[in-house]
């Protein structure tokens, strides 16, 4: 085969590694379909259900978003906060750290967090009152409310999964990566802090993305112990007005919509790190 | 964080690979032993390296030389036996178990930022582009400025080649530019001594040369270097000094006409006929 085209004209490094669709519109036709048939149904629910409730309860509705949105992101961060020395003490700790980190995300991972909510709300949370020392301390003041009982059962949840995520990643780092700090004259904190915990949080990203999806679809059981986050609210309107399905199909297109958030903010950390696919 | 700076060896490139006694002893290992287990790599070990020495370590496999590399810098702890940076005793002391350890953590990891090490495998950190990983330890374990350590690193990579190359992540690059990146890296802490554990085995031949073609001009310059190799033409060319280990001891060490024309004990001249 000779090649009549100058070289110049070959494609880049940089144009190749561009997505394939490059130059080509964004309305596919499986694209146009999808749409219609979204369109079709949200006018179809539009015209055949009871909205007139949303007028009422809209103001409500934001703030239950909100208390979602807030007990998701703090669970994440202390959940994940918590998950990074229960990872390492499984990997590297002594047995004395090792056992109880294993067997805490072992018992957390194998019950349901809903059993842990009630658990801890209906069983401590009722033992609390009972203690004059705690009735008088500032403690008191968020003890006998229903959400920190949410947050904690929330994120002891993400950090027993998530612990066990990050023990594979820390594992999983190559031995070698580690030894060459350790050669430079790194200290043990300075190679956990410079090489490995940032290669096994990379190395962990997919799956934590996925698992701060599955942690957004868990904070509606708060709702089961008074927290009233967006479900709370959506179970209100369903009490006062009889409806079935309308609010349902609302509080659907809700987390969808969270969900494609997150996503999107999953996607844009993801493109940031340095590395793919090592 | 002390950052010590490193005694030029160019006095001394004067006078060439003289008389090692004349020269100060950069790194000195005296009977040293190593087991793992049952099993005792190293029967007692003694060797000098001089500034300027570059010193080759050769042997079967097996034979102990990557462990005694590592014993150097206490990747592998030393089960007896006293090593020697620039005349400073590395303190090792026995814990409950009796086995050895570290006596002082701030020492070894002084001496080590001291002693630049090039792995068989590369081990560039992949999360790190290759001015990363060569500004990594001036910035973050020397405490240097950023801006110095930049300019330093860029001058290194673009000795190594891989200048160009110097925003790209490792996992892109061919193993011969990782071992020259690791190399560049090695050199950004003005190392007293180069430790080569076997730099080229984890290579496709075809790209050995480009990785021996930098050791050997970081040779040409007098850097002292201590090279654990297979590459036996290579470790006749550039080293001054042959060690040849056999079973965990010193078989027979000299220069390297003497080792590789005129090798005296047996197991010596059998090693030097297989490889032919």
């Amino acid at each position: 085969m000779t090649r009549t085209e100058p070289l110049e004209t070959e494609p880049g490094l940089a144009e190749l590694a561009r997505p394939a669709t490059r130059g080509r519109s964004w309305w596919q036709p499986h694209r146009i379909v999808l749409l219609v048939v979204s369109v079709a149904l949200v006018m179809l629910a539009a015209a055949t259900m009871r909205w007139d409730w949303l007028v009422e309860y809209w103001p409500q509705i934001l703030i239950g978003v909100w208390r979602s949105v807030w007990l998701l992101v703090l669970s994440i961060v202390l959940g994940f906060l918590m998950a990074v020395p229960l990872g390492l003490a499984q990997v590297a700790g002594p047995r004395i750290l090792a056992l109880p980190a294993r067997g805490f995300c072992t018992l957390i991972r194998g019950t349901p967090l809903l059993l842990q909510l009630w658990l801890l709300y209906f069983g401590v949370g009722s033992l609390f009152p009972t203690i004059p020392a705690i009735r008088q301390s500032f403690l008191w003041d968020y003890l006998r409310q229903a959400w920190p009982y949410a947050l904690f059962t929330l994120t002891i949840s993400f950090a027993g999964y998530e612990g066990e995520v990050m023990r594979g990643a820390f594992a999983g780092v190559p031995h070698g990566e580690l030894e060459a700090g350790r050669a430079y004259g790194m200290s043990p904190f300075k190679l956990l802090r410079r090489i490995w915990l940032p290669r096994a949080f990379f190395r962990a990203l997919p799956t934590l993305g996925g698992e701060i999806i599955m942690q957004l679809k868990s904070t509606p059981l708060a709702a089961t112990i008074t927290v009233v986050d967006v479900y709370g609210v959506i179970a209100q309107v369903r009490q006062d007005t009889y409806l079935v399905y309308a609010p349902l199909l609302f509080l659907a297109g809700i987390y969808m919509a969270l969900t494609g958030i997150l996503v999107l903010l999953v996607r844009v950390v993801e493109s940031r790190v340095p590395i793919r696919g090592v | 964080m002390s950052q010590e700076t490193a005694p030029s060896p160019t006095a001394d490139r004067a006078s060439g690979h003289a008389t090692g006694a004349m020269r100060e002893a950069v790194v000195e290992l005296v009977d040293v032993h190593k087991s793992f287990g049952q099993l005792e790599v190293l029967k007692g070990i003694s060797m000098t390296s001089h500034v300027g020495d570059v010193t080759a370590i050769i042997g079967a496999s097996g034979s102990g030389k990557s462990t005694l590399l590592r014993c150097i810098n206490m990747l592998e702890i030393p089960s007896s036996g006293t090593v020697r940076v620039h005349g400073e005793e590395i303190g090792l002391r026995r814990n409950g178990h009796g086995e050895s350890e570290i006596a002082d953590r701030r020492q070894i990891q002084r001496i080590r930022t001291r002693l630049g090490m090039v792995f068989q495998s590369f081990n560039l950190w992949q999360h790190m582009t290759l001015r990363d990983n060569v500004i990594e330890v001036p910035i973050h374990v020397l405490g240097r400025k950023r801006d110095e350590a930049i300019r330093d690193a860029d001058a290194l990579l673009e000795r190594v080649g891989l200048f160009e190359k110097r925003d790209t992540f490792p996992a892109y690059l061919s193993g011969g530019q990782q071992q020259r990146a690791a190399i560049a890296r090695a050199l950004a802490i003005n190392p007293d001594v180069m430790l080569f554990d076997e730099p080229t085995s984890a290579l496709d031949p075809e790209l050995v040369g480009e990785v021996l073609t930098v050791i050997r001009d970081l040779a040409s310059e007098g850097r002292t270097m201590i090279l654990v190799t297979h590459e036996m033409s290579f470790a006749r060319e550039v080293a001054n000094r042959v060690i040849f280990l056999h079973q965990g001891l010193v078989e027979e060490e000299g220069e390297p006409n003497a080792i590789f024309n005129h090798p005296k004990s047996e197991r010596l001249q059998r090693f030097i006929g297989s490889i032919r």
